[in-house]
């Protein structure tokens, strides 16, 4: 399979400010007609014309899956990152004509749960509004737990909660308020599943919070999309395709890989599907791993690397491509 | 009896483990027969408040009333011994209904039981890798009849006869973990009557 | 373009019979003179015009007997059509894979109209012309899965996808090769596939796996397998093995040529997108001996590959005993000439 994912021709229909971070966005297939269908919990990659750079930043769809007319994402405005979120915050207008990659889903509902718990902390509201959407129409069992900072950030909150009644938690931190995740954990029958996505602090607590009072690993499911780190810039080594390529300061080794013509595969763009995963032939220097897919073996081993997501520092990295 | 090594099989085949004890909001163990002894075993690790929270069920089978009383003297919150799988699994279901996520379930004893204690355990929502299974005890296999769909248990021979259509079958590795059964074909089905002889492969 | 259906049994007297047309469209399995298992995937996009690759869901002169074959057989077993309860949505949307692709590539043969949620489906062939609610199954005859493939050739496996594994959780299953769905539901890629030998070992599951649980929405992909038959039965179930099995006694030289078939499978990877589930279509195509050998590129090839195959493959296909007499039988056709790469005839 060659890079990526089948493509599809979009038009920004509504760019709407949400709060001081987020602002949601609108597609609709560019001249007419229905858009795939899709399953609670998938994303889509979005191609940014930056200048001469493209970016290909992954955001979850939260609009109903139901609904082919047009998918929504939202998007949170990073100062800190590389551009992806301020371009789109910055340069995306209503009528712009965009590419986007077909549904992929890598968070999706285990649907034999008895009951479905999410956890959500931020922006990482955006997949669980699609997947509650999902289960409402097939009456499925969720309860939502949504930390927020304050009432003014707290993306969607009153219109989930006044969506779905009674299944909707809401946490403030700055009145002090948490999720008492051991309760939480301590009282959901068997046949629960528990899905979290928020920042990586909320998703690691989670997991060792539920490890340790001996829920299954197979009952704890959870998705966080790393952008792509900068770091120093380097230089990699091409064998199969004979080339060499300068991996700018805020460009990650895929996205050098794919500016010099070569064929690199991917999915998620952010170390979580494996599909990137790249053979190193030889290297002299440093791996800065930043993935979720490759062990910790694999990651002492300097035999692989996750081009979507992680560096190299120092002298030469070879790498089978 | 300790612990069984099996000869090394295909994919399907389950492996077993050791049972340790694990943190969890509960215990449910279920055991046959010389399946006593892990339990008894795990016991020497595992400390006091571990078993008010447990609950015990026990088919001793053949071993009458070797095991019974020591298991009993572990003082766990619930303990039960009873003559059958047949006659514990409405037992071991109910016992299931009560129990949360974080509950720990531990199996032990001969594959029949640690199969379908584990079909019950899935059904209710525990994913079969989070079961703990040790094997012990008798290696006779539960058979499932690929073309009349019966069960034969405590099957020792290969081929070996349905006990419900009739058929000389032979023995498979390849194990439905839904039915907890072995698959049986038949063994004359390209030369009828051609039935090679028994040999006895468990015990 | 329209096809005429025939009129044929694939059990009992065996009436199947491939035309001139069905003959020439055969997806001959064997791309070299010699056969490995392989990850050998490909896209499943359409090309070759008049070859079985062309449609998503190819529709042939069998497909009216099939499917009086299917619900023979579904009749006497209802078992070999099950779904776990998780996977009623993934059946429907098999149900809207299946009408939309066959209204738009045969639609002299199948109509959909939708009008919202309620859906009219047309199928000329088996004389269907049904209205119902999509998604909701109190308006099918049967559940969504068995509704749709009751009406589409080929054995279906709908794959649940979840820890990193594919689950056959739902089945329809007729037209198998030797494996049963009511023994295998449930189980992981690894578990179904336990009992073939070799791959495992070769890495080949592995990396296949890891294939298919990145397949995507739009991006469906193929392959080819493939076993030997005797006669034309769909139905070659261990259920029914006790049943079979003795037919493949009383081959000789003068029977080998009508008896013995190529079985060759077309297998199909879709992701489904309400569900994420995968669907894996696995299409049964029978040729005669007789009849494949009228292609001399295929004959001289098939010889030199049921010749040479590693004996565990052809012990595991079922034809270890038989092997002999069909390689004598086709080495009357092979001169020892070369033969070109690929799997097409060479007069086109
Ligand atoms: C996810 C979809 C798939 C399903 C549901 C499936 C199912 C099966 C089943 C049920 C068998 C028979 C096993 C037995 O003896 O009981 C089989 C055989 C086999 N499968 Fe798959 N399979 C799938 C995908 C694949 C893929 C992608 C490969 C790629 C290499 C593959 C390679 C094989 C091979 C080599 C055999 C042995 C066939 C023979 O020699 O006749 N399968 N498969
Ligand atoms: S593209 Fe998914 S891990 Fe790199």
């Amino acid at each position: 399979m060659s890079a990526g994912t089948a493509k599809l021709n979009v038009t920004v229909a509504e760019v709407k400010p949400i709060n001081d971070l987020v602002t949601r966005f609108k597609f609709v297939r560019t001249g007419g007609g229905d858009l795939p269908t899709f399953s609670g919990g998938a994303h889509t990659v979005v191609e940014m014309q930056d200048g001469d750079i493209t970016r290909l930043n992954a955001y979850s769809l939260m609009s109903n899956p139901a609904d082919r007319g047009a998918y929504t994402i939202s998007v949170r405005r990073d100062d800190q990152g590389r551009g992806g979120s301020k371009f789109m915050h910055n340069k995306v207008k209503e009528g712009m004509e965009m590419v986007i990659s077909n549904p992929v889903n890598l968070f999706s509902l285990d649907l034999r749960a008895k009951k479905h718990l999410m956890l959500a902390g931020g922006i990482g509201i955006t997949p669980f509004m699609a997947q509650m959407h999902q289960l409402s129409m097939m009456g499925g069992n969720f309860e939502l737990h949504y930390s927020v900072r304050t009432a003014s950030l707290g993306t969607y909150a009153k219109e989930l909660a006044e969506r779905y009644p009674g299944k909707v938690h809401i946490y403030h931190d700055d009145q002090k308020e948490a999720i008492d995740l051991k309760t939480l954990l301590a009282n959901q029958p068997l046949g629960t599943h528990v899905y979290v996505c928020g920042p990586k602090g909320m998703i690691n607590w989670v997991h060792s919070t539920a490890g340790e009072m001996g829920w299954p690993r197979e009952a704890v499911h959870s998705e966080e999309f790393l952008a792509p780190a900068s770091g120093k810039p380097f230089e990699v080594k091409c064998a199969v395709s004979n080339k060499i390529v300068q991996v700018g300061e805020h460009q990650s080794l895929l996205e050098a890989l794919e500016a010099a013509g070569i064929d690199a595969p991917y999915l998620c763009r952010g170390g979580a599907c494996g599909q990137c995963e790249t053979n190193v032939i030889g290297y002299d220097g440093k791996f800065l791993h930043y993935d979720h897919w490759l062990t910790d073996e694999q990651k002492a081993g300097g035999k692989h690397i996750m081009p979507c997501v992680s560096r190299f520092e120092g002298k030469t990295l070879v790498l089978d491509r | 009896m300790s612990k069984t090594e099996f000869p090394p099989s295909i994919t399907s085949r389950p492996v077993y483990g050791e049972l340790e004890a694990r943190s969890g909001s509960g215990h449910l163990m279920i055991a046959d027969a010389e399946g006593a002894e892990a339990i008894l075993d795990l016991a020497e690790s595992a400390d006091k408040d571990f078993w008010a929270k447990a609950h015990v069920i026990y088919i001793p089978k053949k071993t009458g009333t070797k095991y019974s009383s020591q298991l009993e003297e572990l003082g766990a919150g619930q303990y039960y011994a009873g003559p059958s799988y047949e006659a514990a699994q409405s037992r071991i279901r109910r016992a299931l209904q009560d129990c949360h996520m974080g509950t720990q379930v531990y199996l032990s004893g001969t594959e029949s039981l640690m199969g379908q204690a584990m079909a019950e355990a899935t059904a209710a929502g525990i994913p079969h890798t989070a079961i703990q299974t040790e094997h012990r005890g008798s290696t006779a296999r539960r058979m499932q009849c690929v073309h009349c769909k019966g069960i034969t248990e405590d099957v020792t021979t290969d081929p070996f006869e349905c006990s419900h259509c009739g058929l000389s079958l032979f023995v498979r590795d390849h194990y439905s973990r839904r039915l907890a059964a072995f698959q049986g074909v038949r063994v004359d089905a390209e030369d009828p009557g051609n039935i090679p002889e028994k040999v006895e492969l468990f015990k | 373009m329209t096809i005429q259906f025939n009129d044929e049994t694939f059990h009992g007297d065996f009436t199947f019979k491939n035309s001139d047309w069905a003959i020439k469209r055969f997806p001959f399995p064997f791309h070299e003179d010699s056969y490995m298992y392989s990850v050998n995937m490909e896209p499943h996009t359409s090309y070759r015009p008049g070859s079985v690759f062309e449609r998503t869901f190819d529709v042939d002169e069998h497909y009216v007997s099939e499917m009086k074959d299917r619900a023979r057989v579904l009749a006497n077993d209802p078992l070999r059509c099950q779904s776990l309860p998780h996977m009623t949505l993934a059946g429907w949307d098999l149900v809207e894979l299946i009408m939309e692709a066959k209204a738009r590539e045969y639609p002299d043969l199948f109509e959909l109209h939708k009008d919202g949620n309620r859906w009219r489906w047309i199928n000329k062939p088996l004389g269907i012309d049904d209205t119902f609610t999509f998604l909701d199954e109190s308006t099918l005859p049967y559940g969504p899965m068995e509704y749709i493939t009751r009406q589409t050739q080929g054995d279906f496996a709908v794959l649940d996808q979840r820890d990193d594994n594919l689950w056959m959780d739902a089945g329809m299953v007729t037209t198998q090769a030797d494996w049963s769905l009511d023994f295998d539901i449930g189980m992981n890629f690894f578990e179904w596939h336990a009992p073939v030998p070799k791959a495992h070992e070769m890495g080949i599951f592995v990396r296949a796996l890891k294939f298919l649980l990145n397949i995507q929405q739009g991006q469906p992909a193929r392959r080819l397998n493939w076993t030997m038959t005797v006669n034309p039965l769909l139905d070659t179930s261990p259920e029914n093995y006790h049943k079979w099995g003795v037919m493949k006694q009383g081959l000789t030289m003068e029977n080998i040529g009508e008896k013995q078939h190529l079985r060759v499978e077309l297998q199909t990877f879709f992701r489904l997108p309400r569900s994420n589930a995968l669907v894996f279509p696995i299409r049964c195509y029978l040729i005669r001996f007789e009849d494949l050998v009228t292609v001399p590129k295929w004959a001289r090839r098939l010889h030199r590959v049921i010749r040479d195959l590693p004996e565990e493959l052809a012990t595991y296909k079922g034809f270890i005993d038989n092997r002999p007499l069909m390689v004598e039988y086709l080495s009357q056709f092979d001169d020892g000439s070369p033969t070109s790469d690929g799997i097409w005839p060479d007069d086109d």
